[in-house]
């Protein structure tokens, strides 16, 4: 179809649709329904820096309002062979797009300064990215690794604004989490306690918070080598069940009994093989 | 570069023509796909993002030549301008979608992967405009 028109065509975000959603969530609400909500990532996330680096560690739990919508979810994304981030409370959605987002722009900023990235390039990035947007993409998050400068931790949040602190948490679990490492932060651990710390911390938040559940990530970042590991933890184990309850045969006495057969030919057989391999 | 300050400078004003006429491809109010007609529509944003967005890429090109004039005197901004005209000319037939190459290169946008370039792309487009009325545009005899 043709479009008469003259201007020509940029990319980007189109806002054709927002008036025409909008007449349609209120003809919506006036019947009583709602609109679709995009789903949700309630989390609890926290870094630390130790010695050597920086631990990262997560939740594993997705929920879209009061159900869990995925239990084990990675949270942990990679942005370059040094540094990962994490993403957080926030649409889902948008977290996984930012992320792929600033992970290419790393590697061609990399490749183009002929330089390994810094963090604190990824979070400048990021934050003019998002202070662009006004806050509507719901996406916050904590970038951490290490680079020419040593370990380093910053938090931003969805508006764009940053913080660089020794250690962080974020999410709707955060306040559990940081009450954790408040308590029992010391600069420069070692790798052992500061593990046990961030585990602490995020099974403080999946206990305290509705959000956040399920097992612990854990990514351990130094300058040589980042360990990823998964399900670190699983301090939420399924119950098991204390009896059986299934019913003996026979517990329901039989009243009358009526068999109709059903006379069925075989027309015609066909054998579909499965592809097993 | 993302450089603060020269608020100013900044213009988020509507031109005359209004942010989303009503007229459909063929002239006709479109109910459609825009709904129905009213002043308010055409004048005002419907997102509070419309506005600010469609003017980004001038408004950051206006601070950035604000600030290059204030560090480095007139004739830098001058010089940049010229170039920036010069590669703007670079392009296909009006109704085709061009590379931009040299626009981007001088921009800075080449190695940088933003929402324009993954959402929307132009060239991805379904719909393109009537050759002859852009031809006819572009040479100003519409």
């Amino acid at each position: 179809m043709l479009n008469i028109s003259t201007k020509t065509p940029t990319g980007g975000f189109s806002f054709e649709n927002t008036r025409r959603n909008a007449v349609l969530e209120a003809n919506l609400s006036e019947k009583g329904y709602s609109a679709p909500n995009a789903r949700k990532t309630g989390t609890t996330i926290a870094g630390l820096i130790f010695k050597d680096g920086v631990i990262l560690g997560a939740d594993t739990r997705a929920t879209d309002d009061m159900v869990v919508a995925d239990k084990n979810c990675m949270k942990i994304h990679y942005i370059s062979l040094s540094e990962t981030f994490f993403t957080l409370p926030g649409v889902a959605a948008d977290a996984d797009v930012t992320t792929q987002m600033m992970s290419s722009n790393v590697e061609l900023h990399s490749l183009s300064t002929g330089r390994p990235p810094l963090v604190a390039m990824v979070t400048r990035q990021l934050k003019q990215m998002l202070f662009r947007y006004q806050g509507h993409i719901g996406s916050s998050l904590i970038v951490g690794g290490v680079d020419v400068n040593g370990p380093q931790l910053y938090s931003i949040y969805p508006h764009g604004s940053y913080d660089k602190l020794p250690f962080l948490t974020m999410g709707s679990g955060a306040a559990s989490a940081i009450s954790v490492f408040e308590d029992r932060y010391k600069p420069n651990m070692e790798l052992e306690e500061a593990k046990q710390l961030v585990r602490d911390a995020i099974t403080a938040g999946i206990f305290c918070d509705l959000g956040s559940g399920s097992n612990v990530d854990l990514c351990v970042i130094t300058d040589k080598t980042v360990d990823y590991l998964r399900g670190y933890d699983q301090p939420v184990q399924k119950g098991m069940r204390g009896g059986t309850y299934r019913y003996k045969p026979g517990t329901t006495a039989v009243l009358t009994k009526t068999v109709t057969p059903l006379p069925l030919d075989v027309v015609d057989e066909s054998v579909q093989v499965m592809d097993t391999e | 570069m993302n450089t603060r300050g020269l608020r100013s400078q900044l213009k988020d004003s509507v031109p005359v023509t209004g942010l989303c006429p009503q007229a459909g491809p063929y002239g006709v109010q479109d109910s459609l796909r825009r709904g129905f007609s009213s002043v308010k529509n055409e004048l005002l944003p419907s997102h509070p993002l419309e506005l600010s967005e469609k003017n980004f890429q001038l408004n950051q090109d206006k601070m950035n030549f604000n600030t290059l004039r204030n560090i480095q005197g007139l004739h830098a901004p001058l010089k940049l301008q010229m170039e920036y005209r010069a590669a703007r000319q670079i392009q296909r037939l009006p109704f085709l979608p061009s590379s931009n190459l040299a626009l981007d290169t001088l921009r800075g946008t080449d190695d940088t992967i933003g929402f324009e370039d993954i959402l929307n792309d132009p060239v991805l487009s379904e719909v393109m405009g009537d050759p002859h009325i852009m031809t006819e545009y572009k040479l100003g005899v519409l």
